[in-house]
């Protein structure tokens, strides 16, 4: 590490992060000296800090995390069983279930896997739609996800707000689709319907407003020095080991990995129709990881403002059979959804059912380099750490 | 340091937002006093028109949690022209939906083939206890007047064919 | 005090009437800060309305909340030192109501005129440093006990900054007595010009500020809410506290930001007092007797004032990490407050 080697003209950042190694290096000396007795504190599976029933098991040195290990499973609902006894039109209404906070972003990839496997390419009215709610939802995910940052923090009021101008993104979401949450919107070949009347000049008024949000988040909890010296330095995963432990979304990007799958694969979906950055960062840190999500954000709401121009006319359903019988094959499609990368992998007998399905979720993934990651810093840390990795436990248990 | 530090600013961001709320209102509802009306195609509760069911179970069967329970019997109608044979129909004697249950996916609404079944943007019909969520089929009958119309389509849609 | 009535009360009705206004200075202010600031200020800025339906504007919130509290079981975990358990939050509220003895309300209505008065409120504050640890202690509960050392680590850090702070003050004035204090503000002068007399806060700025950030953590407000954390430590030591001992714990937390802000009005911003000039008032025998009805109020006005910017300050910042927040009191605050403390002593012989 460069910093320890000319500790004098790192920079402020560096310094913070270099005090804070040798305040770990202190300690760890004390306790050679001093024998403390350790103590394993549970973090979960019901805990404040945990959103869901995640168990962190720590081992404790006075406030320092010898070693911690999560221990998931607690809500494990059995996705991948589930599905192989529905049809494929009833898998949607499930699987939107996993990520609960970004749902519609679930249902597209094991759509678009059916649709592989079918042969069936949506209408480009439809993928265009499709795009829009799939952002839409990005949105609601990770503006929730920065007004949770503020609690896990301390910070009480930037949830609030988070909540308020999420409630926008939502009621889009709920007048299109029809459910606020749980859209089912997605067929095989193509929407359920259209957009209803006066929609797209609504969804602009609110993306106004979400950028909006994001600068007050950015002025009350990202500018603030608590929250920087709280996070900067926090939980670095360097370049290789992110990849290594097989993160994705923005917590890879955060480690100064450019890798979006919206930018980087082929799919049927109109991202390639507009233009966009890809926000990453060299830090790794748990900023870092804050930051890019919020420079996502507002990425997002210049891309569906951009999509909402140009949708093409025409229908928004293929030409599908009724009763829909996908016929043997094996697909793996996988979208950059607000978490990382998930993807299905269906395989199909010819039935109107998946005969098997398997589900990469993001999270999953995401936090298994937790102890990697908590090795050796304090109980607060750990708060900010997994805030920063950002999961959903229904992603995590599927 | 010509930088406004972060602190005041986030100072404030809240002080903003106090005042707003003071002057604007609140952006929440005081709830049982004032509503606020879901959007049309809000999934509230599902509504049954009688007349157009014709028991073929269509729902039942894809509904994927398996929460609607149909149960009807062989009747014969009056012939429709003058001197026919009389028409034999299903008269449906039971059609609950089981709120308890449902996850309001609204694939039996979209598979029905007669238009028996619509969703309404009611929402208020919570009970006390579970087993009052199993609504009968005079029930589902009742909500049909909550039922809106369809809205009108965005532009660049094609209409649907009737 | 007693003089105010001008009659005479013998000596057990003078006890008593000192508790029964030592209850309504600890309470009152505690019920207003909860309602205004907690349920309605921070509403407001979170774009809600808070509590509506008890009352009007739902002022009657506080009692239906304290009916509540009252009506749960009261909760003590198997393992936990019991006796420890119960004593806990009552040393919490002991600390606060020994604190309001020596704040004075006018020229004549005061509790008690000690004469290291200073020195005994900064004494007695730290006495919460115990219940807290008792309670965190002896609920046989990790989180409890994090919280508590937490608390103790803290709290101790930041008596330090505080009483440092004050001493600037002291030496301004020439005296510990909080009632000479407020008397050497509001007859003072500034530069020759008295027309706001000399309140503290201008002249001992640094003070102020050192010692409201030390208020700050004092009650374990945001961003000094580590032993409370409640994403981290669940509710720190009050984890397992239901029902009564709670409510005593939350009666104590905003009583004490309540007696806290009106001892830091009393030190730095003219306490009861308005500055003399404008009656022509100089010393504390010319002051008008309404004083000792108007100098309760214009205390409680001035708390309100701070308690707004503890508040203010609570509800927009994510808090600190606990080593962060030890260097905070070690490395700045400590430093600055022994700097303001020479410059002041310098001051003080130069002029």
């Amino acid at each position: 590490m460069t910093i320890l080697n000319d500790p004098v003209n790192a920079k402020l950042g560096d310094r913070a992060q270099l005090s804070y190694i040798a305040s770990q290096a202190a300690d760890a000396r004390l306790n050679v000296e001093l024998e403390t007795e350790g103590m394993t504190l549970n973090i979960g599976p019901q805990h404040p800090a945990t959103h869901g029933t995640l168990r962190i098991i720590a081992r404790l040195d006075g406030e320092q995390v010898l070693w911690a290990e999560p221990s998931c499973g607690y809500m494990h609902r059995g996705y991948e069983k589930l599905t192989e006894v529905r049809s494929f039109p009833q898998v949607t209404s499930l699987i939107n279930r996993i990520d609960w906070l970004g749902s519609f972003a679930n249902e597209v990839p094991f759509i678009l896997a059916a649709e592989n496997l079918m042969g069936v390419e949506a209408p480009p009215r439809a993928q265009w739609i499709r795009t829009i709610l799939f952002e839409l939802s990005r949105i609601a995910n990770v503006s929730l996800f920065l007004g949770d940052l503020g609690v896990q923090l301390g910070a009480i009021t930037p949830v609030f707000i988070a909540f308020r101008d999420r409630e926008y993104v939502l009621n889009l979401i709920e007048s299109a689709t029809g459910g606020r949450f749980h859209p089912n919107f997605d067929r095989i070949g193509g929407l359920k319907d259209d957009l209803p009347a006066g929609w797209v000049d609504e969804t602009k008024v609110v993306m106004k407003k979400l950028r909006n949000f994001c600068d007050e988040i950015e002025a009350l909890l990202f500018g603030n020095e608590i929250f920087q010296s709280r996070t900067r330095g926090i939980g670095v995963i360097p370049r290789d080991v992110a990849m290594q432990y097989g993160l994705s979304g923005a917590n890879l990007r955060a480690s100064g990995v450019d890798w979006d799958l919206r930018r980087d694969q082929d799919s049927p979906m109109a991202w390639n129709k507009v233009d966009f950055k890809v926000w990453t960062h060299p830090d790794g840190d748990s900023f870092a990881r804050c930051w890019v999500r919020l420079q996502e954000t507002r990425e997002a709401t210049k891309i569906v403002d951009q999509l909402l121009d140009g949708i093409p006319a025409g229908p928004v359903m293929a030409k599908v059979p009724k009763i829909i019988k996908v016929p043997e094959g094996e697909a793996w499609v996988s979208t950059e959804n607000p978490l990382g990368e998930m993807g299905y992998y269906v395989v199909s007998r010819g039935d109107s059912g998946p005969f098997r399905v398997k589900i990469r979720s993001a999270s999953f993934n995401n936090i298994s380099i937790t102890p990697w990651l908590l090795r050796g810093v304090y109980v607060p840390d750990i708060i900010t750490i997994l805030a920063s990795l950002y999961f959903i436990l229904g992603d995590i248990d599927r | 340091m010509a930088q406004i530090p972060g602190m005041v600013k986030g100072l404030g961001v809240t002080f903003k937002t106090m005042m707003r709320t003071f002057k604007n209102g609140s952006n929440t509802v005081q709830y049982p006093h004032e509503k606020e009306a879901p959007p049309i195609r809000a999934r509230g509760v599902i509504a049954l028109h009688e007349d157009n069911c014709t028991s073929c179970m269509l729902c039942s069967r894809s509904c994927p949690d398996w929460c609607i329970y149909i149960e009807a019997h062989k009747e014969l109608a009056p012939p429709r022209r003058e001197g026919g044979k009389p028409r034999a129909v299903n008269k449906l004697d039971r059609f609950d939906i089981d709120y308890a249950l449902c996850m309001y996916c609204g694939i039996c609404v979209e598979v029905c083939p007669f238009d028996a079944l619509f969703w309404s943007p009611e929402y208020e019909y919570s009970e006390p206890s579970i087993a009052d969520l199993l609504h009968d089929k005079s029930k589902l009958g009742e909500w049909m007047e909550t039922v809106p119309a369809a809205p009108e389509l965005e532009a660049g849609a094609e209409k649907k064919k009737k | 005090m007693m003089s105010v009535l001008a009659i005479e009360v013998p000596y057990w009705g003078q006890s008593l009437l000192r508790v029964l206004g030592g209850l309504v200075a600890v309470l009152l202010p505690a019920g207003t800060i909860v309602y205004v600031f907690l349920f309605k200020m921070m509403s407001f800025m979170q774009s809600r309305l808070g509590p509506m339906e008890a009352g009007p504007y739902g002022s009657m919130q506080l009692f239906a909340e304290v009916g509540k509290w009252l009506q749960k079981e009261d909760i003590q975990p198997d393992n936990a030192d019991k006796r420890i358990f119960r004593m806990a939050p009552i040393v919490v509220l002991m600390s606060t109501f020994l604190l309001v003895a020596v704040v004075p309300f006018g020229p004549d209505a005061w509790f008690t005129d000690f004469e290291t008065g200073v020195f005994y409120a900064l004494a007695v504050s730290s006495i919460s440093v115990l219940g807290i640890l008792m309670a965190g202690w002896s609920s046989a509960n990790k989180y409890s006990l994090l919280g508590g050392l937490r608390a103790a680590g803290q709290l101790i850090a930041y008596e330090l900054p505080m009483v440092l702070a004050v001493v600037g003050v002291v030496i301004q004035a020439g005296t510990m007595n909080l009632q000479q204090i407020v008397l050497a503000q509001n007859a003072g002068s500034i530069f020759g010009s008295d027309i706001v007399g000399n309140p503290y806060v201008l002249t001992q700025f640094v003070g102020f500020v050192v010692f409201m950030i030390a208020v700050q953590a004092e009650l374990t407000q945001a961003p000094f809410d580590m032993p409370i954390a409640e994403s981290e430590l669940v509710s720190g030591y009050m984890t397992e506290y239901s029902g009564f001992r709670f409510l005593i714990f939350f009666i104590g937390e905003f009583a004490t930001a309540g007696v806290f802000a009106m001892i830091a009005s009393t030190l730095f911003l003219g306490g009861w007092g308005i500055p003399f000039s404008w009656f022509g008032w100089t010393d504390m025998d010319s002051v008008a007797n309404w004083m000792n009805v108007a100098g309760p109020l214009i205390v409680f006005t001035k708390m309100m004032v701070l308690v707004f910017l503890i508040m203010w300050i609570r509800f927009s910042s994510p808090r600190f990490r606990e080593d962060q927040l030890q260097r905070f009191a070690w490395k700045v605050l400590i430093p600055v407050s022994l700097a303001n403390i020479m410059v002041t002593a310098v001051l003080k012989v130069a002029f």
